[in-house]
């Protein structure tokens, strides 16, 4: 019996968060400096449930104010990256729509090259709000140039975000031009994608977006089944899709304006791991969503500490994991699964 | 059941439809008959409220479709569509429960009941033995058949059917149609039925409704609608007009220019 029920999902989430984790265990014992990984667990579970704690005081605050908080900050931006990523994907009808695809990052990439120039650094908190502002400027913008008789037309959405995130990309562009030599670097690792710059206290702030989002989407799972199948037959089926269309547009672009803003432009993880998911659950959203969720959080930890640690002490940029590792796993899934057709 | 009160309708500029009045009474089975472009599928698109009229009232027991809510609609009329582009693949179950979605409101899972009548839907549309099948891995006809089933799950009280024989076998023609002849005969499920194959329509359904430029041109029993005289005007083509040797209904036979 392969029909999606209340216990399949349960059971699916319960094993991809012990998968959950395992990686953030082994993120935090992973790392430049090295730090015993019984250690590193004791220090993380004893301050989780009060008490001593052992270590030192340089292993304390790397496990608990680095690594820890880190990894947890991966998680909740993989998470949202690839719900936001599946919730486009059937928005749009387009598999090969990725949270990215409306612009949305664009707007935050010149909040965040604006914030920088004004000589905001990257670990303040002004920058990821500045860009967190300019996503959302964005998504307005598209919403009001995407929509024809006050309705939203996903091809005319998707023109008018492909087009406004081109002009973006020219004001990228035109920003990155007049820069200094030291910001430069600075701006083209935010626009890899780079944990290593992020303030590991805006993970509260990212939070409430992220669950928030996921949980409203989650509540339209079922119907978005149904959008899948196009306008007419949900119309058929007496889901309201105007109103669909609004809620998913608006929560999956604040889920991925709040993700990016802290981060920076981290690709492939909304592409691939909605796919992926898919290839290994079924297209049914109502697993799809939470096994999303959990993979690319999953995923985006495991790449970040593959960006800490494969050439260290240098940091990678984690946009750069993420296609490496990202893109030939896709290929082979693909591959390996012929019978799912989803390209 | 459905009384079409006098509906016109435009997509921006020139009418599509232009004051079309008819009934539906329950249990009938009606074609829908007329030449490219005479409006057959914007006036299914109008029935289950897809579009809706500028001018005109369509009532479903005395209550206007427009003030009717969207699963409120969609509990009572199903439709099929002419092609329906599937971008993930679902199974033929996970499809046919769909159509339990106007019951389930804000609930994400099926109960039991509603699976139970998924089941009989696809048993009696010869579609069980399929349940497991992704949707890109079945045949056109029995692709049509679990669409039929996901209408059926909807238990509504008026099905409409947008050229259903098209890319059909005639054995799976015949199947489809004599599924739904029972469907109509047996359990009084309300038809409507566009058709290009007029001599399908005249053999299986019970009033003809034969659409030109957007109005009624002839309403009826088949034998007053499919005539020479008729189909010639709105056609514009020389026909010849004979009995089908079996059933008596009017047939229809193309004559070379």
């Amino acid at each position: 019996m392969t029909l999606v029920t209340p216990k399949k999902v349960i059971l699916i989430s319960a094993l991809l968060t012990l998968l959950l984790l395992g990686v953030i265990l082994l993120a935090v014992t992973l790392g430049s400096v090295r730090v015993p990984f019984r250690l590193s667990i004791q220090i993380l579970i004893q301050s989780i449930m009060g008490g001593n704690v052992s270590g030192t005081d340089t292993e304390q605050a790397i496990i608990l104010s680095l690594r820890f908080p880190r990894a947890i900050l991966a998680g909740l931006v993989g998470a949202g990256l690839s719900v936001s990523g599946a919730v486009f994907q059937a928005l749009l009808r387009n598999p090969l729509a990725d949270p990215y695809i409306l612009g949305v990052s664009s707007g935050a990439a010149v909040g965040a090259i604006v914030a920088l120039l004004l000589g905001l650094s990257t670990a303040s908190l002004g920058l990821p709000l500045v860009s967190f502002l300019g996503a959302l400027m964005t998504v307005l913008l598209v919403l009001y140039f995407g929509r024809q008789d006050g309705k939203i037309h996903p091809n005319t959405l998707l023109l008018a975000g492909v087009i406004i995130g081109s002009f973006l990309s020219a004001v990228i562009m035109f920003f990155i031009s007049i820069s200094q030599r030291e910001e430069l670097r600075t701006i083209i690792f935010w626009l890899m994608g780079d944990f290593s710059l992020a303030n590991p206290q805006t993970l509260f702030t990212v939070f409430p977006y992220v669950l928030g989002g996921f949980v409203v989407v989650y509540l339209q799972a079922r119907h978005l089944n149904v959008m899948l199948f196009g306008e007419e037959n949900a119309l058929q089926l007496g889901v309201n899709v105007e109103r669909l269309r609004m809620i998913c547009y608006l929560f999956a672009s604040l889920i991925t304006a709040a993700s990016v803003s802290v981060c920076g432009l981290i690709g492939f993880v909304g592409l691939i791991v909605p796919h992926g998911s898919r290839l290994i659950f079924g297209p049914d959203h109502r697993i799809l969503i939470p096994a999303s969720a959990l993979i690319g959080a999953s995923f985006l930890i495991a790449s970040d500490t593959l960006a800490r640690i494969l050439l260290a002490p240098v940091e990678l940029p984690v946009g750069v994991i993420t296609a490496v590792f990202g893109g030939p796993f896709f290929i082979y899934l693909l591959k390996t699964r012929k019978t799912m057709k989803v390209l | 059941m459905i009384d079409v009160r006098s509906i016109s309708f435009r997509y921006h500029q020139g009418w599509v439809l232009q004051d079309v009045s008819f009934r539906i009474q329950k249990g009938s089975f009606i074609g829908l008959i007329g030449p490219n472009g005479s409006g057959k599928t914007t006036l299914l698109k109008i029935l289950y409220h897809h579009l809706s009229p500028q001018q005109g009232d369509i009532l479903f027991d005395q209550i206007p479709l427009r003030k009717m809510s969207r699963p409120a609609i969609a509990k009572r009329i199903a439709m099929v569509a002419q092609e329906t582009h599937i971008l993930f693949p679902f199974t033929a179950l996970e499809v046919v429960l769909m159509g339990r979605s106007p019951y389930l409101g804000h609930r994400l899972f099926e109960s039991s009941k509603d699976l139970e009548i998924a089941r009989k839907a696809m048993e009696w549309t010869e579609t069980f033995s399929l349940s497991e099948r992704a949707m890109d891995e079945v045949s056109g006809g029995e692709r049509k058949r679990i669409f039929i089933a996901r209408a059926l799950a909807q238990e509504p009280e008026l099905i409409l059917l947008d050229e259903p024989t098209t890319n059909l076998d005639i054995h799976h023609q015949r199947d489809f149609l004599d599924l739904i002849l029972t469907l109509n005969k047996e359990r009084g499920l309300t038809t409507v039925m566009a058709s290009h194959d007029m001599n399908i329509a005249s053999e299986f359904c019970d009033q003809l409704i034969l659409l030109c430029d957007g109005k009624i041109d002839r309403m009826g029993h088949p034998e007053e609608v499919i005539t020479r005289e008729n189909i010639e005007r709105v056609y514009g083509c020389d026909v010849w007009v004979d009995r089908h040797p079996v059933s008596g209904a009017p047939r229809i036979h193309l004559l070379k220019k």
